[in-house]
């Protein structure tokens, strides 16, 4: 038989003193995902493939709420729409039990359904319609206002209807994590959501059921969550003192990290990033610890998007070319464009080779298959020596990429979802010319 | 007694010095993961029975204080902070580490735009010290200075950036080891002399001062500072100590420790072992250290067996 | 095509070019071609070769040997071609 071929190699030997980086290591290889081998999955769907694995969604999600249930007696996840608004996705999370966290009309459509009840959604944003908001009123839904306009538009609707809004407001605050972010929801630190507390508090027709923040994503930091919800809780006191009310909910939003690494960082996201029990340690802490009546403390809401569905979410690929540059620098075409892998712009991600290779690996860059200069996955990574047709496959990419990715230059591409057997169904089915063109129409002088 | 040595590149001098080092290895960068870099270790750990390790490296610190429970496992012990002990004494906490253990610090604030450098700077007088989250420090003599400072910084290593009292006096540091229960169990004071253009001691010497040592053990006891430390500090015009910095580790200069009656190295493998361990009560004053640099000839089939095998 | 004269590679696939001071390593494919490259042998001869003990296609393994010399080319370890 005649011996593994492997492309031929020479690197030049860095001789240095210690710098940022350092001896490559071995890149393992990923050759299964929940038992189905990557080619296989590959020659049944095509290449690029997302693939989802259902086992990972609800393991991540038992290891959260078992984080947080142990530490506070009441607490609810709700699912973050804008993450992964993939239907299966969705029915995932919502079986496991958890309510839907949606951030436009579309995304309330979209949870309705998924037979979520209405009084099982969460209203966010800065922005909803009029109409939107009749509607999310009609069904008991819980709407976090974001400003003084939206609470008024809710308070004139409130006039002429039977039915009571049950509002929360968002709130912004400085957690001691910059930039802060201040856009969203009405200020704690300059007065404004203790003023818009009172407003509702006051008006009959409202029903004030919670507080609500979200003070950043990629957080690092479990201090920041602290903060955020001593100053919650603070304020829910304040009403429970003033009003004599007890608030039903406080929602500390999400903003957890995953394991990836972001672009620029020394150390790997998976060393760095807080687990669930940390962040859960932090939150939860803060709320047992402040001034609201134990006997009627409020439900704990969690958002949690990325870190829940990041981890199940992998992108399989296939090599389309090697080539040099002009000085002599390593770079492959991979299939794989920026255009399905929008957090490539954020992360360093994770690429394993499909199937084992040599210890040997070669600085290279990973460029997507888009005749467009920004189509870049990895800027400078060791990869190891794959030909044309080789397989890889990119960690972490279960949150923002099946709900940003764009149409452009290709056709998005399959998703399948493996379930707790190991069986591979198609979730979402890959575009055609027919599903770009459908929108389209053409004026009676260019037919 | 035998010593290996973990290389991350191949020109590190310790390498080549056999009459120093028995045998030398190469290992992964802290950057690629903790995993990675701790598997290579454990293998290290099987062939060559490693009893006691010390990282020197800052960036390595973070990755073993966090693998020390596996590392334990394997017989390789370790003798580090705390990570709880590690996280609060970081640059951006020191205003806080301050309150909390009653030492004077310089007064900070940390400020996120150009407006809040304006508002933060009523509070200061000229000159402030404007520095970065990590690294760089600058001294501002007004407004437009700081600013100017503020846009450099940012660019280069993020926000917040931190404004900072300046503290008119001399730079005196001390090398201690704590045992982890509150004991001191050596320290001794010290002087740079000359500093490179880098901002390295180059040469340095012995201090008489009770107050350093006071301070330091002060620090020591209510941190229950585990392992060795690097205390930065002012003295200002005034005599008053002013805490700027601990670097969680043995600096490099710890020679001169050593030379001046305390061997903290030899306190620190005992500690690690388990071994009973004497606090130093005495060290010479007056003791100076001189770097002084080499030129070590090699061959480079040396160079090749630690580039292809990773060994040497 | 001939590699410079001065060029030293050991069985671990170490190269040392005295000429620029840069050391390179080589894998198990890359030393064994370059070996060949040093005996004088021919692109078509090192192909019958490679391609007889290895599972690669002719036109495959050229690609291949092409990026290969293009690599000694950049690095300088080949004589100035008359």
């Amino acid at each position: 038989m005649k011996k593994q071929f492997e492309r031929p190699y020479i690197k030049k030997i860095r001789a240095g003193i210690p710098s940022k980086f350092g001896m490559s290591v071995h890149n393992e290889p990923v050759t299964h995902i929940d038992n189905n081998p990557v080619p296989e999955l590959i020659k049944q769907f095509g290449s690029p493939l997302f693939v989802i694995s259902e086992k990972t969604l609800r393991e991540t999600y038992a290891i959260e709420k078992r984080a947080f249930q142990t530490r506070y007696p009441r607490i609810q996840l709700a699912w973050s729409y804008k993450t992964n608004y993939l239907d299966a996705v969705c029915r995932v999370f919502h079986q496991e039990g958890s309510w839907a966290e949606v951030v436009s009309g579309f995304e309330y459509d979209k949870a309705l359904g998924n037979n979520v009840p209405g009084s099982q959604i969460i209203f966010n944003g800065p922005y909803k319609t009029e109409e939107e908001l009749r509607k999310a009123i009609g069904n008991d839904s819980f709407i976090h206002i974001d400003h003084f306009d939206e609470l008024y538009a809710i308070i004139s609707i409130a006039q002429n209807s039977d039915k009571k809004p049950k509002v929360a407001i968002r709130v912004n605050m400085d957690t001691g994590v910059y930039p802060m972010w201040d856009r969203f929801g009405f200020n704690y630190e300059n007065g404004e959501a203790w003023d818009a507390l009172n407003r509702i508090s006051l008006d009959n027709n409202l029903e004030l059921v919670g507080l609500h923040t979200h003070i950043g994503t990629y957080m690092l930091s479990t201090d920041a969550y602290k903060t955020a919800m001593t100053k919650l809780a603070d304020l829910a006191a304040r009403v429970e003192k003033k009003h004599n009310k007890s608030l039903k909910y406080i929602d500390i939003g999400g903003g957890f990290a995953s394991g990836n690494t972001l672009k620029g960082a020394y150390y790997q996201g998976r060393d760095i990033v807080p687990g669930f029990d940390e962040y859960a340690e932090a939150i939860t802490s803060a709320l047992i610890n402040s001034e609201l009546n134990p006997s009627k403390l409020p439900l704990l809401i969690l958002e949690t998007g990325r870190a829940l569905v990041d981890d199940a979410g992998f992108l399989l690929g296939t090599v389309i070319a090697n080539k040099r540059l002009s000085d002599g620098r390593r770079s492959t075409i991979v299939d794989t464009g920026v255009n399905i892998l929008f957090t490539s712009f954020w992360y360093e991600h994770e690429i394993h080779p499909a199937k084992s290779t040599s210890d040997h690996l070669e600085e290279t860059t990973l460029y997507g298959p888009l005749c467009m200069n920004i189509d870049v996955i990895r800027e400078a990574v060791a990869f190891p020596l794959l030909r044309k047709g080789d397989n890889f496959v990119i960690k972490r990419v279960g949150a923002y990429n099946m709900t940003q990715w764009m149409q452009f230059i290709t056709y998005r591409p399959n998703i399948v979802l493996i379930d707790m057997e190991g069986k591979a169904h198609l979730v979402r089915e890959a575009e055609n010319l027919d599903s770009v063109r459908g929108n389209e129409r053409i004026p009676d002088h260019l037919k | 007694m035998r010593i290996i040595g973990l290389a991350y590149e191949s020109l590190e001098p310790g390498i080549y010095m056999h009459d120093l080092v028995d045998r030398t290895y190469r290992i992964p960068y802290p950057s690629d993961g903790t995993d990675i870099l701790v598997r290579r270790l454990l293998e290290i750990g099987r062939i060559e029975k490693i009893d006691v390790l010390f990282p020197n490296f800052d960036a390595e610190l973070l990755a073993f204080m966090k693998s020390r429970e596996v590392l334990e496992k394997e017989g390789i012990h370790t003798f580090l902070p705390e990570l709880g002990q590690f996280e609060e004494r970081h640059k951006a906490n020191l205003p806080a580490f301050g309150k909390k253990y009653g030492v004077s610090v310089p007064e900070g604030k940390p400020v996120a735009n150009i407006r809040e450098l304006k508002e933060a700077l009523e509070d200061y007088e000229y000159p402030v010290v404007i520095k970065g989250k990590f690294y760089d420090a600058y001294i501002a003599g007004n407004f437009e200075q700081a600013a100017m400072y503020f846009n450099k910084i940012s660019a280069k290593w993020g926000l917040p950036i931190i404004i900072q009292e300046f503290i008119r006096g001399t730079e005196v540091n001390v090398i201690a080891l704590g045992d982890g229960k509150g004991n001191t169990i050596g320290a001794v004071p010290m002087r740079k002399l000359y500093i490179t253009d880098k901002g390295k001691a180059w040469s340095g010497i012995t201090l008489d001062d009770p107050r350093m040592l006071e301070l330091t053990n002060h620090i020591i006891r209510s941190t229950r500072w585990r392992g060795g430390m690097e205390l930065e500090l002012i003295k200002s015009e005034k005599g008053e100590f002013f805490l700027i910095e601990i670097n969680p580790r043995i600096p490099a200069w710890v020679y001169l420790a050593v030379g001046a009656g305390q061997n903290l190295p030899e306190a620190l493998v005992k500690l690690a072992l388990g071994i009973e361990t004497q606090p130093f009560t005495d060290y010479r004053k007056g003791v100076l250290f001189i770097r002084y640099s080499f030129d070590l000839i090699t061959d480079i089939s040396e160079f090749e067996k630690l580039s292809m095998f990773g060994e040497l | 095509m001939k590699l410079k004269r001065n060029i030293a590679v050991s069985e671990s696939g170490f190269l040392f070019d005295p000429t620029g001071g840069e050391s390179y390593s080589l894998n198990e494919i890359g030393l064994e071609i370059f070996n060949l490259i040093r005996d004088r042998k021919t692109a078509d001869e090192i192909s019958s070769q490679i391609t007889s003990e290895y599972d690669v296609a002719r036109d495959d393994f050229e690609k291949y040997y092409f990026d290969f010399v293009g690599m000694l080319r950049q690095y300088k370890l080949l004589e100035d071609e008359e």
